[in-house]
């Protein structure tokens, strides 16, 4: 992965300046925010249905996608929402209303991503693909994207965002309590699926940039920390979005600066703020603990 | 085919890898721990890279790493069942931590092009040296081995851990040595078949032998032998087909029985329910509702 290495000021108004003289810089921290809204709202989704693994799977759909686009010469992106869209299908076919169990559903998404990859991996040597080609498939890279490509992100952003608005509601009773949900006459099938769907469009545009390997990064860490944050779903989807945010124009820069991948900086920022939660629970815990035992205790005077 | 030494030698390991990875896999799928060798197939290719950036010996970084992780994701879980949103948070850094590592890689060797990547993400079951394959062998026929001496508690604790936890089984221990196992295993399977195509060998060949029978032993036998076969079709196919590569065949014919097995399942099932039917359409279907 080719990182340009730029001298680093103390100014951060120069510093941005210089990021933002290259065009390529600029693509990518639009691209960057429009996945990160993207992928933050619909990621808190996913792990409150507890729905990684489907996440992971559709993330990893999108490798033998786009390498499937690139050995017929199709654009990237039929590739990815392609292959996102199809797994979406397969997924919702062996799904939890379908009759089968946790163990088997999960068995049946690990069988189906595996031969994903596998079919991905005969592409790619079918292409005769060389290994940065493959490397940018799987890792992801920030320094191609195009205005165009920023585009349909955005309109692809904006039509996932909505129907979200519009589903919000009834697919957080149905991801809750599926069982009253269902009681209620909500629809909690055809939501699963189309929740699905939309998962699968969130992480065909995260992979478009973070890679196929590296989507869970903003999809599901930023989230997982929203939750211990606040169980209420308006704050937290805020805070989901608002860490994905800064975890990728953080991410973006120190890459710009630094000769390492921006996958690598990504990943590390979303898990650091994940673990100081984690810890800052761990504390609150024990100081929640240790106040009514201080009560408890006889005053001295 | 077998004239030729590479197909020797990934015959000789793929066997054992196969059958370590289809037996250890019925267990995986029976207690719903895909995910966790997903993300331990995930660190197998971080650890290998870590190890190959270092400059030490590849298998090396790949037993560390898979054995080490497992072991703590069983610490770190309740009831050594770790909860998927923590693996999800941590192997989406471990993934990050292993792109690190490949930058480091490909930048320290200028020369070459950085096919150890390749190798670790995609396996490498024909690039295998005799030394390589017999070596490969014999750690799996080792995790062979602690599987099957783990087996009856092992399956005890998985169908009932409060029964089993009652009746003095180390439920616990037996889960943190499972998954230690299982990170065994990882490692193994990278080597033929690859870090991201592992979960093909694990999670199939146990998902198909789960449908075709609910007797456990039964299951843990079927679970290895199909395993075993899609690694010999894999073989004989990419053997045959210029092409296709050999992980690629492989996998392919691991998820191929798995939906054969689902397609027994459903006409067994349609069966059953016709026979159902028959049965209250009958004199004595009053019975039924």
């Amino acid at each position: 992965m080719t990182s340009l290495v730029a001298a680093l000021s103390l100014n951060p108004v120069t510093d941005l300046e210089q990021m933002t003289e290259y065009p390529f810089m600029v693509n990518a921290l639009w691209a960057g925010t429009i996945v990160a809204v993207m992928a933050g709202a619909i990621g808190w989704f996913m792990v409150l249905r507890r729905q990684t693994f489907a996440g992971h799977t559709l993330a990893v759909t999108a490798f033998p996608g786009a390498a499937a686009a690139t050995f017929v010469g199709l654009p990237l992106a039929v590739g990815y929402f392609g292959a996102c869209g199809l797994g979406a299908l397969l997924l919702a076919a062996v799904g939890r209303d379908g009759g089968s169990d946790a163990a088997d559903e999960s068995a049946a998404i690990g069988t189906l991503q595996a031969f994903g990859l596998g079919l991905g991996y005969l592409f790619v040597v079918l292409y005769g693909g060389q290994l940065s080609s493959l490397e940018a498939l799987l890792f992801g890279s920030f320094l191609g994207i195009t205005e165009g490509q920023v585009q349909a992100l955005l309109w692809i952003a904006a039509a996932a965002l909505a129907v979200l608005v519009v589903i919000g509601r009834p697919l957080l009773f149905a991801s809750v309590d599926g069982a009253v949900a269902r009681a209620a006459n909500v629809p909690t099938r055809a939501l699963g699926f189309g929740f699905l769907v939309l998962l699968a469009l969130a992480v065909a545009a995260t992979a478009e940039i973070t890679g196929a390997l590296l989507v869970f990064a903003l999809l599901v860490t930023p989230a997982a920390t929203a939750q211990r944050l606040t169980a209420r779903p308006g704050p937290g989807i805020v805070i989901s979005v608002a860490l994905a945010l800064a975890v990728t124009w953080v991410g973006l820069t120190i890459a710009f600066f630094s000769p390492y991948p921006v996958g690598f900086w990504v990943t590390s920022l979303s898990f650091g703020v994940y673990v100081a939660v984690r810890l800052g629970e761990l504390i609150v815990r024990r100081a929640a603990v240790a106040v009514p035992g201080a009560h408890a205790d006889p005053e001295p005077t | 085919m077998l004239g030729h030494e590479f197909m020797r030698h990934a015959f000789l390991a793929g066997t054992f890898v196969a059958l370590a990875c289809g037996l250890i896999g019925y267990f995986v799928v029976l207690r719903a721990q895909v995910f966790a060798g997903d993300a331990l197939s995930h660190v197998a290719f971080t650890g290998a890279l870590a190890a190959a950036a270092a400059g030490v010996d590849v298998r090396l970084g790949l037993f560390v790493a898979t054995v080490g992780v497992a072991v703590g994701m069983g610490l770190l879980g309740r009831r050594a069942r770790p909860d998927d949103v923590v693996i999800g948070s941590v192997f989406a850094w471990i993934l990050g931590l292993g792109v690190l590592f490949l930058s480091i890689f490909t930048t320290s060797s200028s020369g070459s092009n950085g096919t150890a990547a390749v190798r670790v993400l995609f396996g490498s079951i024909l690039g295998l040296s005799a030394a390589d394959a017999r070596l490969a062998a014999a750690i799996a026929a080792l995790a062979v081995v602690g599987l099957l001496v783990l087996a009856r508690p092992l399956l005890f604790s998985t169908v009932d851990p409060d029964v089993a936890r009652g009746l003095g089984v180390p439920v616990r221990g037996i889960g943190i040595a499972f998954l230690a196992l299982l990170g065994l295993v990882a490692a193994e399977g990278t080597q033929a078949i690859g870090a991201l195509m592992l979960l093909g060998l694990l999670a199939a060949p146990g998902a198909a032998a789960r449908l075709l029978t609910f007797r456990p032993w039964w299951g843990l036998l079927l679970s290895g032998a199909i395993a075993v076969g899609s690694m010999w079709l894999g073989l004989v196919l990419s053997y045959e087909i210029n092409s296709l590569p050999a992980s690629t065949a492989i996998v392919g014919v691991a998820a191929l029985a798995y939906v054969a097995a689902g397609a027994v399942d459903l006409l067994r099932r349609g069966g059953r329910r016709a026979a159902g039917e028959l049965a209250q359409a009958g004199p004595q279907g009053s019975l039924g509702s």
